[in-house]
């Protein structure tokens, strides 16, 4: 297994330096990629240019470090952490590091997306690098001060000792360095010297979320902007036949009713009156596409199930030979609903067309992306789209799709005026883009005790999972293992969903992996581990390790104290890897005259450094109360193309009384970090459908739990 | 429209609105106050929780009308000098992930202290049961709750 050590690496071209007419010297950079040779940082602070670098870093005389970061910000941490990685290799204290957000996107960012949780793992190198740079020109400037050789000065908290003991301050060296050539090779510290990372560090936009200064989207005004509600095509597969915006202009604050497309646009002077405009506009709507409902597709994922169509993803062995020879069989269906998600900051976008540039502000997961195709859609040249980020108030996948942006882009277009479009919870939740409804059929033949074969098929709605997750563990572990694919086309639009396929195939395998041990009288824990002996360990990001696995099992069964618990306890087990990080849980229950309470829920997590414990954690807290709220109360359905739910009186989220304790522990790792926004939720749907079975007997195959839970309640009153 | 003379965070402002508009939109687009969210319009996630006369309030149902002759105090308003014992406690055990939700739940924390300074885990949770985190930052909402009014006490 790789660890980090002390290495060295050439790289200058992805930084560049300048001095700031300020003093103090700034230095660009850009993750993985080189940066132009023409390019050149700015000499004036105010005048960053991120279309050339996608961040900076600016150290001043007084030796506080200013960090422009320009990852997306969706509640991950990642303004965070990401700085006290560059923070750690250039040896500043955190107290002297302030993080702004850098306000722009680029052509140059290779990853200006946060999705997949991948932002840590992909930035951790090249934070590393660029902090360490950095701290190599000071030290140089220092040695060229004392007229000494930079390989005797050290470099520590901000301060640069020589070999008599004299010191000089970063701050007092900013100056000088700047003039410096960048450093062809640096070395970087050994993680047992990290004095940052591994340590907390607390949200660095912390004072002004608690004290509601504007940070997000919606936050966001600009002189003479427009409020703009829209109405969008009320079911799937409906276009506009016709509309009257006359009731809608008499509304006082309404300025203007405008067409685009299959939609109708309120623009007005604040947000009540554009929602007021929406109400009284009159529509018709025709059917092009044929309408849908959920029992369709249930129908239609069955038929799927049943073999017909599918894409084989993975062929180990001979499944059919095993079947045909097995003792006994076990064969599940899990069944899961679409979901919304529900981000608490409701879709919105600013745009201003005019003729010069098209200014757009909000929050987005993918502004590279969603920027290149306002440019292509209002024909107009990349370099004119100008691009802010905003904070945004939870992202879940949501925020990749950029049909917001673009929906203010083209109403900007045609009236000209700077617009901010304004999604209410209804628009949010009925608007489009869901997680797809799926099934998992699983089948899985024993002979002399041992599992000999293994078939998984996917059925889902507009999308298969990729190969990587066909690799998942048990693949490698049961000699005949495959995995099938088969989709429906739907027009139903679906998307990513925090941990897409996984955050229900997991729960799928999860619980089958009970059955399995229960039907070999094995204990689930043992179950796993035995399976995991079979398999010879490997060092690939993409792949599940079976030691790491085994030690996350090994942990969360140790620390949940697991088979050990008193009469009234229940407790359900799972395991799972995504997002190239292992995690374990252990969920229990309580029987409170007759009805499941969650109690606690214990987590071991290897997702290799530990780069900010408390918002690790929060990470793993978040994900697993998201995955366990979804998989109870989570349901979205469709009737006529109509979806059946659209704010929150009727669409149940997870709330304070619904929750349990989650008792995070982190495996101890020299290993580059993994990702942690979404890893925490795939197991814990599994581990509180085994949990529920301990306690209730009941063997839950559909989500959400809650409607199987109530019957149960129901036919016991009864 | 007509003109609303109300007092808030201290200040009176007045605004010439709609009568039915709901007090969220004027704090928000008219007040230039906008620590105060919108999550759902219709009551039933707490982003928008504001103080009237002390008392949290979803300001997303509440007209403007109503709120004429009442003390209002947004998110903006609670910290004076420095950050009240609840901002204390929800900075010290670093409770926000994406934050939207977050002035919402401390004003709906605020106004449940200063009701029942001493409140066992069970009234804490069903104090702040009304309020929505899309990102299930709850474990450390209730324990900041709690730290709030170790902190006040």
């Amino acid at each position: 297994m790789k660890t980090q050590e002390q290495i060295s690496f050439s790289r200058r071209n992805f930084i560049k330096t300048s001095a700031l007419v300020s003093g103090g010297l700034l230095i660009g950079f850009n993750f993985m990629t080189a940066c132009k040779e023409t390019a050149i940082p700015p000499v004036d602070i105010s005048q960053l240019n991120f279309q050339d670098f996608n961040a900076f870093i600016q150290i001043a005389e007084n030796g506080y470090v200013t960090i422009y970061s320009p990852n997306p910000e969706i509640g991950q941490g990642v303004k965070t952490s990401m700085p006290m990685i560059i923070a750690e290799e250039l040896d500043v204290p955190w107290e002297h590091v302030s993080v702004a957000q850098g306000d722009l996107d680029t052509e140059n960012y290779t990853r200006q997306v946060a999705g997949g949780s991948q932002s840590i793992r992909r930035g951790w190198d090249a934070l590393r690098e660029t902090g360490a740079t950095a701290r190599q020109m000071l030290v140089n400037a220092a040695a060229l001060t004392w007229g000494v050789d930079a390989s005797t000065c050290t470099a520590a908290d901000g301060v640069i000792t020589n070999a008599n003991g004299d010191t000089l301050h970063y701050g007092e060296v900013v100056n000088m360095a700047a003039t410096l050539d960048i450093p062809e090779e640096v070395s970087l510290k050994s993680p047992k010297d990290f004095k940052i990372i591994g340590k907390d560090a607390i949200n660095v936009d912390m004072d002004a979320i608690i004290t509601g200064k504007p940070l997000f989207g919606l936050d966001y005004k600009a002189e003479g902007m427009k409020y703009v509600c829209v109405v969008r095509p009320p079911a799937f597969g409906q276009k506009l036949k016709s509309f009257d915006g006359t009731a809608a202009k008499l509304v006082n604050g309404v300025t203007d009713v405008v067409q685009f497309g299959d939609k109708v646009a309120v623009l007005a002077s604040n947000t009540w009156a554009a929602m007021k405009g929406k109400q009284a506009v009159k529509t018709d709507w025709a059917f092009d596409s044929e309408p849908e409902n959920s029992a369709l597709h249930d129908e239609e994922l069955q038929k799927l199930l049943n073999g017909e169509g599918l894409d084989v993803r993975r062929d180990d062995g001979d499944v059919d030979k095993a079947f045909a020879e097995a003792e006994i069989l076990l064969d599940r269906t899990y069944e899961a609903p679409f979901l919304p998600h529900n981000c608490m900051e409701p879709m919105n976008f600013y745009a201003h067309v005019t003729a010069d540039k098209v200014h757009l502000v909000g929050p987005i997961q993918t502004p590279a992306g969603t920027a290149n195709r306002i440019a292509e859609l209002i024909g107009r040249d990349i370099g004119e789209v100008h691009l802010e980020m905003t904070r945004m108030g939870g992202g879940f996948g949501r925020r990749l799709y950029g049909d917001f942006a673009v929906e203010a882009a083209e109403i900007s277009n045609i009236t000209g005026e700077p617009v901010k479009v304004i999604y209410s919870r209804e628009d949010d939740m009925t608007a489009g883009i869901y997680r797809p409804a799926s099934k998992y059929r699983i089948r899985a033949s024993i002979k002399n005790g041992e599992i000999t074969g293994y078939h998984l098929i996917e059925a889902a709605i507009n999308g298969n999972m990729w190969n990587a997750i066909a690799g998942y563990f048990p693949a490698d572990a049961i000699p005949n293992y495959k995995v099938e694919t088969g989709n429906y086309r739907s027009n139903i639009t679906t998307g990513a969903w925090r941990a897409p396929y996984t955050n229900f195939l997991a729960f799928a395998e999860q619980s089958f992996f009970d059955e399995l041990a229960e039907v070999l009288k094995k204990d689930p824990v043992q179950l796993r581990l035995d399976l995991l002996k079979r398999v010879p360990d490997q060092d690939n990001p993409e792949k599940y390790s079976s030691k790491r696995m085994s030690d996350v099992i090994t942990l969360a069964a140790e620390k949940a104290n697991w088979g050990k618990t008193d009469g009234n306890t229940y407790q359900g087990f799972a395991a799972y890897f995504s997002h190239n990080t292992h995690v374990a849980e252990v969920v229990e229950i309580k029987m409170n005259n007759g009805e499941p309470q969650l109690e606690k829920v214990t987590v071991a997590v290897d997702c290799g450094i530990v780069v900010n414990p408390t918002g690790a954690r929060n990470q793993i807290e978040g994900g697993v109360l998201d995955g366990i709220g979804h998989a109870m109360f989570g349901n979205f359905s469709f009737e006529n193309g109509l979806p059946q739910d659209s704010n929150f009186n009727t669409y149940r989220l997870i709330r304070m009384k619904d929750t349990p304790i989650v008792e995070t522990h982190f495996i101890e790792s020299e290993v580059s970090p993994t990702g942690l926004g979404e890893p925490g939720l795939p197991p814990a749907g599994g581990a509180l459908a085994n949990a529920l079975k301990a306690a209730t007997g009941q063997r839950l195959l559909r989500q959400p739990f809650i409607q199987s839970l109530r019957q149960r309640k129901t036919d016991l009153d009864a | 429209m007509a003109v609303f003379n109300l007092k808030v965070n201290g200040k009176n402002v007045s605004v010439d609105v709609d009568a039915d508009t709901p007090l969220l939109w004027v704090l928000r687009d008219e007040l230039h106050l906008v620590g105060t969210k919108f999550g759902c319009g219709i009551a039933q996630c707490g982003a928008c929780t504001v103080h009237l006369n002390g008392v949290a309030m979803r300001s997303c149902v509440t007209p403007v009308s109503t709120a004429e002759s009442m003390e209002i105090t947004t998110i903006e308003g609670l910290a004076q000098e420095e950050l009240t014992p609840v901002q204390e406690a929800w900075k010290e055990l670093d409770v926000p992930q994406c934050g939207y939700c977050q002035a919402g739940q401390i004003m709906t924390a605020t106004s449940f202290l200063q009701q029942n300074p001493q409140p066992s885990a069970e009234q804490i949770r069903n104090a702040m049961n009304g309020n929505l985190c899309r990102c299930a930052s709850y474990n450390r909402i209730e324990k900041a709750v709690a730290l709030a009014a170790e902190k006040m006490s």
